[in-house]
């Protein structure tokens, strides 16, 4: 008797764990080193500042916000301990801290932090490109004009609650919060460092920046007192920096390397894409993005709406996703698929050389003219503006190629210097999972200034209105309809050629894991969840 | 005034018996016979120079006829020319037995062939036309510093020297970034950073000339100095400008490769063979032909004006044959 | 000898203020604006102009001209903007990798260069002289970027001998070495060459000759070492040239040297970091010329009474 109930005793813990050994071996490891590699070098570690998709998940292992995102593009409290009280006009915004959560120099984060944090950003000195976003915080506008030292709707009630008010509601304003650029940082290291916060930053992340050789790597070892999660798995993340990507593969195959920051490389994408050996290598998400030509409506001659019209029937997409391997889809609106307010039926500007044509007769240059793009000169990027070329010249328009480092472009396209931009490897990519982030930042009154993202120096105050109440629009669903219309009429006057919509490609070592996904919707790459399963 | 006879520069020398203990016959020609007819003959005579001659002719042939030989517009983008993943195609030669793309495609689906023959045209055109630009500035600052003496001379060869510690390509890249390349800038930007190495060739030349008897006696009858400097020094340096001028062809043309290559060369849809092999350097293990067939044009390209160069050089100064 | 060296500096000096000055004025008129790149892309024109104040950017040509030239005599060679750290920083860490570089090629160039020379020499008017010459020529007229390329594809891919990419370890520097040194080899080749058939000719080689010597005995303690005289004095021209090359094969083999972060510098109109590796590398140039000079006055010591510092003999 005895006998038996042992065996079946056995027998029942050895189904147990044959049932549990997937789970149990998908558990994520502690422990390891890892190895990226990126060919550009990271510009600066300063919250404030950074902001493209190669800063920001390094940013994101230094540093926290109060919110963040989980897996998935919901949001959770980080630094807060909870999600915060609203209250009932939508207007203010009050969040209790976790407690003990301290920055790695030793000191406790408090509220006070959060409030020096969100001067620091909207402080016209810090110069930080994320400011716009935080305009609708009271008494933000005035900081940004210099009238005032701190933001009145920024307020500290106590050590560990901090309380946002708003001028008007503001449905994004938790994604805003979840940007880098609201990430805490402590006064005291911003002040000792100065200039060069952005390489010795001090925050409250998961990770700590050891070691910085610029042009060569960058070395973040694990925060041991980081709060939440038990979180990160690994011991630590060296960055490589100036790496070709098309060298990167060729040391990822041979294990050097676990991760490379940039895609893959077209020239290679054939060989592995079909390759058994790297199926586990290969992670793909669709991005939620949409590359695109802005058209600078006040550079003649695109100030003539048929003339932007024109461009839109003359651009050949499918041969675009051809010279990009297929790694992206054709855009013909300017969301993305995967945001919210998509419109699938709407059919947008066939491509139609010949209407491209008869609208520039119509437009008055039947013998088209005479204009310019601005592209970066990372691979594709020259290749697909090369393909607008040769569209353009077969509608009679002689397109000259400026191919400039990625910030040369922002800054000429920022200042309406040129009349024509490739948005490749450059924007748009989402900040958060809403579709005002496809027009405030970049299409809107607001962002129409020097130096700002609106590189359409677009500025139509009707949909500028319109766009602020759909801000305030609190039904969902709602909301989302209306902003079908709103696009539309963004298309129907052709501020942009909406080329495709990108995936973002990542080749990594089959030991590398992460939660779910190495990628992230909102952080393209996310180290704290990742893990390696054999070190 | 008779015209002065030219001569070759150095007197001549009792030629020693070299290794098969033979005496190479002095070069004599029926007196009266001039300079050049006798380089000529020399020349004529070397058949790697007459090689040289023949490629270079050949590759100007194939630059001016380039839109007859050209089986395609060479900046047109075939959807064809690309495989279905959008990776370039090799030769259709090899691979299918047709004679589409015969040296196969690029990253956007040109046709290579077509590329290389229009590239030609761009090869030539800044290496003959920045050459000259450059042999027109070496040769008059060379000679006015040669000749005037203090303080023209020291100024002048100061600034060669503060022309010359910048490296070559890095000062034309930074004057080009400056200038926003095109084929012109280029040309200039070429002419104005490589006069430097005939003005150093042109100014000892001359420094040595100014001492020679025709030349003192063309002072000492009371010539004006501009006179003598135009008439009598100026031709001497004929040989060394033509010697320049073919060898500077091959420096100029690898100058704007390099220029290409760095990405600042011409802009695209021109096609430039530095350019192509730009845009082949992530292509290189995949699609290797669009490495090697421009760097084999540019290459056979310099070799044949280093040839006729160097032919050249021994032709007009047989003292100097054999040597550098 | 040093009252050699110091006249060699003394003459050196018209040439460093003339650099400075041209680059410095090359770069006065760059059409970009670095107080706008200073500032970030979103920063408002208030701040650029006072950004434009505090960098001393609104001062006359020579104000900022004298301004530099007092930083750069405490070796301060500016700030990028780009890369936020200061240039001198940045060149004094990729330097050593441009050495290593140039010290890899010149030994190939030496390396191959004289063999081949020698051999031709020796083999003159043969299948070896006529071999030997046109693979010279050959040489000379490869672009160093395609033989890179090649290499890498041949020597790195096809049959993976070499690494293809890094500066870890010497074995990363042999194809990048050999693809700097390969066309200066030629060059050398073809100079030993004629060099070594000057010295060949001359009496004293016929009476070792008749003496009883060896022709190897000959050829390696009497002509190899009097046809090299010519070669140190014509090493001097290379410098400038070599060093154009070491760019193109750093951008080749994305070598992390300073002939790599100038192409970058220019790709990103860093203004600062262009002014401060061209005047850098332009002075190396300099320096390496009058060490060049003292070897030769070591080796020649007629040399050190020429006044002229131009090599115009030929």
């Amino acid at each position: 008797m005895k006998k038996k109930l042992l065996f079946s005793l056995v027998g029942v813990v050895a189904l147990l764990l044959l049932a549990t050994w997937p789970a149990l071996a998908e558990t994520p490891q502690r422990g390891g080193s890892i190895v990226v590699v990126y060919k550009d070098d990271l510009a600066t570690l300063d919250p404030a500042i950074a902001y493209d998709w190669t800063n920001w998940p390094a940013v994101k292992m230094v540093f926290d916000g109060l919110l963040d995102y989980d897996n998935t593009t919901n949001l959770e409290p980080r630094l807060a301990a909870a999600m915060p009280e609203v209250s009932a006009d939508g207007t203010v915004y009050t969040f209790k801290l976790r407690q003990g959560v301290k920055f790695t120099n030793g000191r406790e984060l408090t509220a006070d932090d959060v409030v020096y944090t969100m001067n620091r950003v909207l402080d016209p000195k810090t110069a930080s490109p994320g400011a716009g976003f935080y305009l609708g915080i009271k008494g933000a506008q005035e900081v940004v004009d210099g009238k005032a030292t701190s933001v009145e709707g920024v307020v500290a009630l106590d050590k560990y609650t901090v309380q946002f008010t708003l001028t008007k509601p503001d449905v994004t304003f938790l994604n805003k919060l979840a940007l880098n650029f609201a990430y805490v940082v402590p006064k005291e290291e911003v002040e000792k460092a100065g200039a060069n916060f952005g390489h010795a930053p001090v925050g409250s992340g998961p990770f700590t920046l050891k070691e910085w050789v610029p042009g060569q790597y960058l070395i973040f070892e694990r925060n041991p007192e980081y709060f939440y999660g038990g979180l990160p798995y690994l011991d630590q993340v060296k960055i490589e920096v100036g790496v070709e990507p098309d060298v990167a593969l060729l040391r990822l195959e041979t294990g050097e390397i676990h991760l490379m920051g940039d895609p893959p490389p077209g020239s290679d994408w054939a060989r592995i894409s079909s390759d058994p050996a790297w199926e586990k290598r290969i992670e793909i998400q669709p991005q939620v993005s949409t590359i695109y030509i802005a058209i600078n409506v006040t550079a003649k001659p695109f100030d003539n709406l048929k003339v932007r019209q024109a461009l839109n029937h003359a651009i050949d997409k499918e041969r675009i996703i051809q010279l990009l391997n297929g790694r992206g889809t054709v855009a013909n609106q300017i969301l993305p698929p995967l945001m919210p307010g998509y419109d699938p039926d709407y059919v947008g500007y066939d491509y139609n050389p010949e209407k491209a044509k008869q609208l520039l007769a119509e437009a008055g240059y039947p013998d088209g003219f005479e204009t310019s793009i601005e592209c970066i000169a990372v691979d594709p990027q020259p290749k697909l503006c090369e393909s607008f070329q040769q569209d353009l010249d077969k509608i009679g328009i002689k397109l000259t190629i400026n191919t400039l480092a990625a910030p040369n472009v922002i800054d000429d396209a920022g200042n309406g210097r040129t009349p024509l931009t490739w948005s490749g490897g450059l924007a748009w990519i989402q900040d958060y999972p809403d579709p005002d982030d496809f027009y405030g930042p970049i299409l809107g009154c607001d962002s129409n200034v020097p130096g700002g993202w609106n590189w359409s120096r677009y500025c139509n105050p009707e949909l500028h209105a319109r766009s602020l109440e759909l801000l305030t629009i609190t039904d969902r669903e709602k909301r989302m309809e209306a902003y079908k219309p709103f696009f539309k009429a963004l298309m129907d006057d052709a501020v942009w050629v909406p080329v495709f919509n990108g995936v973002y490609t990542v080749a990594h070592s089959e030991f590398l894991h992460g939660e779910a996904t190495l990628t992230h919707p909102e952080h393209s790459l996310r180290y704290e969840t990742m893990w390696l399963s054999q070190q | 005034m008779t015209v002065t006879q030219i001569k070759t520069p150095q007197p001549r020398v009792t030629r020693p018996k070299d290794e098969a203990g033979v005496t190479r016959p002095a070069l004599s020609a029926p007196a009266g016979d001039s300079y050049f007819v006798m380089a000529w003959r020399r020349l004529r005579r070397d058949r790697a120079a007459m090689a040289g001659a023949v490629l270079i002719g050949l590759i100007v042939l194939a630059a001016i006829c380039a839109p007859l030989l050209a089986p395609h517009d060479p900046t047109e983008q075939f959807r064809d020319g690309l495989s279905k993943d959008g990776q370039p195609i090799a030769s259709t030669l090899l691979t299918q037995g047709s004679w589409r793309f015969p040296l196969g495609t690029d990253a956007n689906g040109r046709d290579l062939f077509s590329r290389i023959l229009f590239g030609a045209r761009v090869s030539l055109i800044v290496g003959v036309l920045a050459n000259a630009l450059a042999i027109g500035i070496g040769t008059l600052i060379g000679s006015v510093a040669g000749y005037f003496g203090n303080p023209l001379e020291t100024l002048l060869m100061r600034f060669t020297d503060i022309m010359m510690a910048f490296p070559t390509l890095l000062l034309a890249m930074t004057l080009v970034a400056i200038l926003k390349p095109s084929l012109w800038i280029i040309i200039m930007v070429i002419g104005l950073v490589y006069w430097t190495w005939i003005a150093r060739v042109i100014y000892g030349q001359v420094v040595a000339l100014r001492q020679r008897d025709f030349v003192v006696a063309s002072r000492a009858i009371g010539s004006p100095r501009l006179y003598t400097l135009t008439r009598h020094i100026l031709p001497q340096l004929v040989p060394t400008i033509i010697v320049w001028g073919t060898l500077g062809i091959a420096t100029n043309v690898m100058l704007e490769a390099s220029l290409s290559y760095l990405g600042i060369g011409v802009q695209p849809p021109t096609p430039s063979w530095g350019g192509m092999i730009q845009q082949a350097q992530s292509y290189y293990r995949t699609a290797p032909w669009m490495v090697i067939f421009p760097g084999a044009a540019i290459m056979i390209t310099i070799f044949a004006f280093n040839l006729l160069g160097d032919g050249l050089r021994d032709a007009l100064d047989p003292s100097q044959k054999g040597k550098l | 000898m040093w009252a050699y060296i110091l006249r060699r500096l003394v003459q050196a000096i018209p040439v460093l203020i003339g650099i400075s000055l041209l680059t410095f004025f090359l770069v006065y008129y760059l059409p970009a604006d670095p107080a706008r790149m200073y500032a970030g892309p979103s920063a408002t024109a208030e701040t650029v102009a006072r950004i434009r104040h505090e960098l001393g950017l609104d001062q006359p040509f020579w104000v900022q001209y004298g301004r530099y030239i007092e930083r750069l005599l405490h070796g301060d060679l500016g700030f990028s903007y780009r890369k936020q750290i200061a240039v001198t920083q940045l060149i004094l860490s990729r330097i050593p990798y441009t050495l290593a570089l140039i010290a890899g090629g010149v030994f190939f160039e030496l390396l191959i260069g004289l063999t081949v020379g020698i051999i031709s020499a020796i083999g003159r008017g043969r299948w070896p002289d006529r071999i030997g010459m046109f693979i010279a020529l050959l040489g000379v007229s490869t672009p160093p970027f395609w033989l890179g390329l090649l290499l890498l594809y041949t020597l790195g891919y096809l049959v993976p001998i070499f690494p293809l990419s890094g500066a870890s370890s010497p074995l990363h520097l042999v194809l990048p070495a050999v693809t700097a040194g390969l066309g200066g080899a030629a060059w050398y080749a073809r100079m030993m060459r004629s060099s070594m058939l000057d010295v060949l000719s001359n009496d004293y080689v016929r009476t070792a000759r008749g003496k009883g010597l060896t022709s190897f005995r000959v050829i390696f303690r009497h002509v190899v070492p009097n046809a090299l005289n010519p070669i140190i004095t014509m090493a001097g021209m290379d410098i400038p040239w070599f060093i154009g090359g070491v760019v193109l094969v750093e951008r080749v083999f994305n070598w992390p040297g300073i002939g790599r972060m100038a192409v970058e510098a220019i790709e990103t109109v860093d203004v600062p970091l262009i002014l401060g590796t061209v005047i850098f590398t332009a002075i190396m140039v300099v320096i390496s010329g009058i060490l060049i000079d003292v070897v030769q006055s070591v080796v020649d010591p007629r040399l050190r009474y020429r006044t002229g510092s131009s090599d115009a003999a030929y």
